[in-house]
């Protein structure tokens, strides 16, 4: 007998993946950890448009007018800012979660665009390095390999509060990717669980940490600008905090940015999106006189030239880039299917970074994996990547009118979604109202 | 020996003496007059320095220490000797929290007392405490030794790797995974020359040992209640 399908009407409030999600937990007792970011679907800068130029505002001309992507971070107090050629940045991301192949790739990708790489929990490798010229050094609560000498060898320094991904959460490095020497960066026994604390040891509280912060100044010469990363839960009191703190820089990372291993549960049910925490951070920003001076470098779904001009237009000083940067090395490629398979997934769905069986290569310390990513191609890759992200944020500018990326503002921008309107503080298109504003 | 005013120089001049001091140079032995409880003193040096602090520090003295001896006459405040690598720190008097906090190598010692989660973090550092250590001391505690002659706050130890723990007095509680182990010869010969180098005059035989389990290595469910 057959199924009329017209009989099958799914349950809005329990559609065929909230099930298979039940009947898993009832199977294996235990809540689902994967990589990426949150899945679910957020006001973000889709939800925005440029207005572009009229009457009263004159475009640029593509290709002939120049349109300038410089940036420098940590003018504050550093006495040696870095100075990048471009308003975007890779995202931290740790050796461990990730191979050394793909830490040396992202380090020349970066410095071949003149833009900077970040470490991530486990310290610095050399490979990494070698390749990154201007390489910034995270300061996290587990402290893994954190040392002196590399704290010198930096060019910033980002103390890590919190990530979009799990603001209030540490880390979990599942044992099958604690090689020996993933094992001994961190000073732990090999193949076991290695927990990243969710605070920092020797500090709470913005008052120990301007203390933290004039330390690491201090052990620097206070050459190094000191960036603060935080998690977006309350960025426009983290944002005030850290710049109180004495922060040269505010890193702040919104709910859609991706992590190596978290409970699903905390991606998807923490965190404000990206677009209202960027609002905040600025508002926080201008109300302290600190905008442009302390910068603010945005993180969370950036992905095209779009979300980068649209993020700066709404008052960041440059962008950070973590998942998409590993999309672009190949991350959910359709190559390797078989392994994809063997994983339970496909590509363009693959999300199993914490299994280290990176189909791919580059969420693995497998040596066979690893092998499929070869540093020099793949760093092409992403330095391809980021000019188009360029090359699409400078003609999103030239069409406002701008000669420089950061000279975009708010008033180029709509947004489509009264949910927009109200987050981003811009106008709904076609009105001039902005939700929750006289 | 060189004298430094810190009260008449400030911080930074300060630390940037005792950061520059080159291998050939003859100053070796530092005077630190009027700490007033100053901040980061101390932090970050790198040489084969002797450096007496003549009075009382505030956080993250001698903070990210290699090589030198630092010696503190009076109280500090909290992460005395955080993330220490190599060298020596001393105290006189009490510490307050995360003493050696995520510490790698080198020997912190407390004459007096130190406050909760002395040794938290701790990643290869040796730690003698005269006195006794607050709540939540050796949390997460990697690698290293932590000796307390006295008595120990609640949550000894807890989610401990494969650092090893010695109390001569009472132990409030221990945390997860933490247990107290045998004391066997190898480890009262340690203890013995830990406690000969710190200048603790104490028996080793005195003390109980307590270390990992290690049976939260590999997060299991059925496990979740020892959390």
């Amino acid at each position: 007998m057959s199924v009329d399908q017209r009989a099958l009407r799914p349950s809005a409030s329990f559609p065929p993946e909230v099930i298979r999600e039940i009947q898993r937990a009832a199977d294996e007792g235990i809540y689902d950890i994967r990589g990426f970011g949150a899945k679910r679907r957020l006001p973000h800068f889709d939800d925005l448009v440029f207005l572009g130029a009229s009457m009263s505002r004159y475009p640029l001309e593509g290709y002939r007018e120049r349109c300038d992507t410089d940036v420098t971070l940590g003018s504050r107090f550093a006495k040696e800012p870095l100075r990048l050629k471009i308003p975007i940045t890779i995202a931290g991301m740790s050796f461990g979660a990730l191979g050394a192949n793909a830490k040396e790739a992202l380090g020349r990708a970066a410095t071949a665009m003149g833009t900077s790489t970040t470490t991530g929990d486990g310290g610095m490798t050399e490979e990494e390095r070698r390749a990154s010229q201007l390489l910034v050094y995270q300061v996290l609560p587990s402290r893994y390999g954190l040392s002196p000498r590399d704290l010198r060898r930096a060019d910033a320094l980002e103390i890590v509060v919190g990530q979009g991904a799990k603001p209030g959460g540490g880390g979990m490095l599942l044992g099958q990717k604690i090689t020996d020497r993933v094992a001994a960066m961190r000073t732990l026994p090999a193949g076991i669980d290695q927990r990243s604390a969710c605070r920092h040891p020797d500090w709470t509280g913005p008052d120990d940490l301007a203390i933290k912060i004039v330390e690491l100044r201090e052990i620097t010469g206070w050459k190094k600008p000191i960036y603060v990363k935080i998690g977006a839960a309350r960025p426009y009191y983290d944002t005030a905090l850290a710049v109180k703190a004495g922060a040269d820089v505010v890193v702040l990372d919104g709910m859609q940015g991706g992590t190596g291993a978290t409970q699903d549960v905390f991606i998807e049910h923490v965190g404000i999106p990206t677009l209202a925490a960027l609002r905040l951070a600025v508002e926080a920003l201008q109300e302290l006189g600190m905008h442009r001076k302390v910068q603010l470098v945005i993180s969370g779904g950036i992905r095209n030239g779009a979300d980068v001009a649209k993020a700066l237009a709404m008052g960041a000083d440059a962008v950070s880039i973590g998942t998409a940067a590993l999309v672009a090395l190949n991350c959910n490629k359709p190559v390797h299917e078989d392994d994809y398979e063997r994983l339970g997934t496909k590509p363009g769905f693959c999300q199993h970074c914490h299994t280290g069986r990176c189909p791919v290569g580059i969420a693995t310390q497998d040596a066979e994996l690893e092998a499929r990513l070869e540093p020099e191609a793949a760093a092409r890759r992403v330095r391809n990547y980021l000019t188009t992200l360029v090359l699409e944020a400078q003609t999103l500018a030239r069409a406002n009118g701008k000669s420089h990326l950061l000279n975009l503002e708010p008033e180029d921008l709509a947004a489509l979604t009264v949910e927009a309107a109200a987050m981003a503080g811009v106008p709904l298109a076609g009105t001039g109202w902005i939700p929750g504003r006289a | 020996m060189s004298e430094l005013d810190v009260a008449a120089l400030g911080l930074r001049a300060v630390n940037e003496r005792l950061q520059s001091v080159g291998p050939e140079s003859n100053e070796r032995v530092f005077l630190l007059r009027n700490p007033m409880g100053q901040h980061a003193l101390a932090c970050g040096l790198d040489a084969e320095i002797e450096v007496t602090i003549d009075g009382h520090a505030g956080y993250y003295c001698g903070g990210m220490n290699s090589r030198a001896a630092i010696t503190v006459r009076g109280h500090c405040g909290v992460g005395v000797a955080e993330n220490m690598m190599s060298g020596c720190v001393r105290v006189t008097g009490n510490a307050s929290q995360s003493a050696g906090a995520s510490g790698q190598g080198g020997l912190l010692v407390i004459a007096g007392d130190a406050s909760a989660r002395c040794g938290i973090s701790m990643k290869g550092i040796d730690i003698v405490v005269g006195g006794s250590v607050g709540h939540m001391s050796a949390f997460m505690a990697q690698a290293g030794r932590l000796v307390v002659c006295g008595d120990a706050g609640d949550n000894l130890g807890d989610s401990i790797y494969e650092a090893r723990l010695y109390v001569r007095g009472k132990v409030a509680s221990l945390g997860a995974d933490c247990v107290e182990k045998p004391m066997r010869p190898e480890h009262l010969a340690e203890l013995d020359a830990l406690l000969r180098t710190a200048g603790v005059g104490a028996d080793a035989a005195d003390f109980r040992r307590y270390g990992s389990a290690r049976q939260l290595y590999h997060f299991h469910i059925d496990h979740a209640g020892e959390y």
